[in-house]
């Protein structure tokens, strides 16, 4: 990556020792990450490896079973998607978290609506803000009235970022953000994602694409069985230095 | 999407209807009421629609139509409520005690105090809210299905009315609590004309406003000839409908009791239509409220989208939970205003007050457009729901049909409903 990450100050994140068990399954066991302004860090593991349960608690929806969060050096508490947004963190999820029924503009909003001032929502507001985010986003994207549900991947992948750049995200969780997505809408996330870097933000990027993590990620870590298995600069190490943690769990000969 | 549609009606049609931005479910439920009333008239030597009889059909399906707009947050939020009925039964039940016995005995108000009615509604908001609302408690934070909790409640709440009132007939209810019933509350043809031509005015003031707010954000608007259409459709409505209830004569007997009450004497020849009924406009209110809530107000969208994906609800921030007890109890307030009409109408408290409204609420609902997988419905529809039903079943009882029949075919227009409603969304596209 061209722009360097300065690491001397207090991380935007740290998630320490956390720990997340479903019923007897250690989904997450003991796993520490961190992340700095202006940083994408690549999650990177097989299936069921634990990267979306252990982001999930950083986004409020899972409760970790031990461990700690830090944000901006200070410990804080994320009890649920309430909590996390007033830590600025927003989060693209996996399975697309938007409401099916709705149209753009009312998931855009969904939870933080623009109201009038005798409280009713204001519709016409939002779509407005709508169209003046989208014109930047995605100028392709013109179906601001029908709901989501007849809409693209990509389009409903560019309301779910819409969302969480519309609210001045400074901490960005992206769970297989172009996992649904054709060439063209993949090459505009991944565009979007240098973009928001550029602003500050610290990014954690769940992707299974190894190349598209070298190419966007400052920083990888590797979690297998729900374990971290190490993380590394991703300048310092090879494609198959990366397949190797992921698939055997070793570090690289030259750890970072 | 929009070449399937295009082959199933002729384009012209279609440009006219997405010119107008009408609702084409709606118009297909206007159409099948419509095509209900002629039958039935046809059928009935043309005693179905008349003016007496219309405003028969309308007072009998105020208390179902207040449920079904309740019923529409219900089933929108993927949940569904079997008590309405019985939960009617115990609100009524309670005001029917409050009115005959708390007030005037136990607080010594005395009968035909003016404080009687205003009180028993209270009571009987306050406790239809708190029955609701618990019951949305154990739903959403308890997590015991909305089927379960609520056919408990059919039980239950069935059975508390008839604890409260020794399962025996309460009545005579008090005068002005009795004006909410229908025949015996209305406001005269002068007042029925002066709230139609508010309500006219209303409608195209809201109509004028939506439109200067789309072209604030220079959305496209829809051309004037359109607006005018639309305004003239809504006027033949609104004034035909007062026009209809007016039209019903107060029996001549009954007028001159009216002037002998008020110490007068009737001129010769005099008459007097009933007009809009208080709980018609009861109603109606509830409509416009019920509508605001689901459209412009966080709640209503908070509803819809609980509906549509309730684990994207959740993970924006939305507490679902506290959302249930509060749809719940949104829903049991009406069924106490539902009870408040019903028991007025009949101007005393029966012990089977209710009984099986859960059912028409349901289909009403689903009639009226409301998807059971959620996310879907709208309060309209579900008014126009009950009214079909309403149709329907006194359209059957006049022509004879027998009692059985009659709910056999009830029971299959619910049905068929559904299906037509399942084919027409797989056509749409709509979900
Ligand atoms: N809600 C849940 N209930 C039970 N087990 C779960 C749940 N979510 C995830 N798991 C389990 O936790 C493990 C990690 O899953 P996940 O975090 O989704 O992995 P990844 O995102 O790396 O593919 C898997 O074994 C999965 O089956
Ligand atoms: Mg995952």
């Amino acid at each position: 990556m061209a722009t360097e990450v300065r690491r001397d100050g207090t991380p935007l994140v740290e998630m320490r020792d956390i720990s997340v068990a479903f019923g007897g399954v250690k989904a997450v066991d003991h796993v520490s990450v961190d992340l700095y302004p202006g940083e994408v860090v690549g999650l990177l593991g097989h299936n069921g490896a634990g990267k979306s349960t252990l982001i999930k608690c950083l986004s409020g929806a899972y409760q970790a079973d031990g461990g700690e969060i830090y944000v901006n050096g200070e410990k804080a508490t994320i009890n649920n998607p309430r909590d996390a947004r007033r830590y600025n963190i927003e989060t693209i999820y996996q399975t697309l978290a938007l409401a099916d029924n709705l149209d753009a503009a009312s998931n855009l909003f969904l939870g933080r609506e623009l109201t009038t001032p005798m409280g009713f929502v204001n519709d016409a507001a939002m779509e407005a803000e709508t169209r003046k985010i989208m014109g930047r986003l995605n100028p392709n994207f013109k179906n601001f009235t029908t709901p989501v549900a007849s809409l693209s991947g990509g389009q409903r992948q560019s309301v779910a970022i819409a969302r969480a750049v519309y609210f001045n995200a400074k901490i960005l969780i992206m769970d297989e953000p172009t996992a649904a997505l054709g060439p063209q809408e993949t090459k505009m996330v991944a565009e979007l994602i240098d973009e928001l870097k550029r602003q500050g933000l610290g990014i954690f990027l769940i992707d299974h694409d190894i190349h598209q993590v070298k190419a966007l990620c400052d920083r990888a870590s590797v979690m297998k069985n729900g374990q971290l298995v190490g993380t590394v600069h991703v300048d310092e190490v090879t494609e198959d230095d990366l397949l190797g943690m992921i698939i055997l769990g070793k570090q690289p000969e030259k750890a970072a | 999407m929009t070449d399937t549609v295009s082959q199933t009606s002729t384009p012209q049609k279609r440009k006219l209807l997405d010119t107008l931005e009408l609702d084409t479910r709606l118009l297909g439920m206007i159409g099948a009421f419509i095509l209900v009333c002629i039958a039935f008239n046809v059928l009935t030597d043309g005693r179905f629609l008349t003016p007496r009889n219309i405003f028969n059909l309308t007072i009998q399906t105020v208390s179902v139509a207040i449920m079904a707009t309740g019923m529409v947050f219900i089933i929108v939020t993927r949940h569904i409520d079997l008590s309405v009925g019985s939960l009617l039964a115990t609100c009524s039940a309670i005001m029917a005690m409050t009115q005959t016995v708390v007030l005037p005995d136990w607080l010594g108000l005395g009968l035909g105090h003016w404080a009687i009615a205003p009180g028993a509604i209270i009571v009987g908001l306050i406790a239809g809210c708190l029955i609701g609302g618990f019951q949305g408690w154990l739903v959403g934070y308890l997590g015991i299905p909305a089927f379960i909790v609520t056919l408990g409640g059919l039980l239950v709440w069935r059975n508390v009315a008839w604890y409260l009132t020794n399962g025996q007939t309460i009545g005579p209810l008090d005068d002005s609590f009795v004006i909410f019933g229908g025949i015996g509350g209305t406001l005269g043809e002068t007042w029925s004309w002066i709230f139609g031509i508010v309500a006219l005015a209303f409608a195209l003031f809201s109509q004028w406003q939506g439109r200067r707010s789309k072209i604030t954000h220079d959305f496209p608007v829809k051309p004037l000839w359109a607006e005018a259409l639309l305004a003239a459709i809504y006027a033949v409505a609104i004034l035909g409908f007062i026009w209809l209830l007016n039209s019903y004569d107060i029996p001549e007997n009954r007028l001159e009791r009216m002037f002998e009450a008020r110490g007068a004497v009737m001129p010769e020849g005099y008459t007097e239509g009933y007009g809009l009924p208080i709980s018609v406009l009861l109603l109606i209110g509830i409509a416009i409220v019920m509508t605001l809530v689901a459209r412009r107000t966080r709640l209503g969208r908070y509803i819809f989208a609980t509906g549509g994906n309730p684990d994207a609800a959740e993970l924006s921030g939305i507490n679902t939970r506290l959302l249930t007890v509060k749809v719940f109890a949104i829903m049991g307030a009406l069924c106490a205003v539902a009870g408040l009409v019903a028991s007025a109408r009949l101007s005393f408290h029966s012990n089977d007050i209710g009984t099986l409204d859960e059912l028409r609420v349901i289909a009403a609902a689903v009639i009226g457009g409301t998807a059971l997988s959620g996310g879907i419905g709208t309060i309209y529809g579900a008014i126009l729901g009950a009214l079909i039903m309403q149709s329907l079943q006194s359209g059957m009882a006049m022509v004879g049909v027998d009692a059985p029949f009659q709910n056999i075919v009830v029971g299959s227009v619910l049905v068929l409903a559904v299906l037509i409603d399942i084919i027409y969304r797989k056509r749409t596209g709509a979900k």
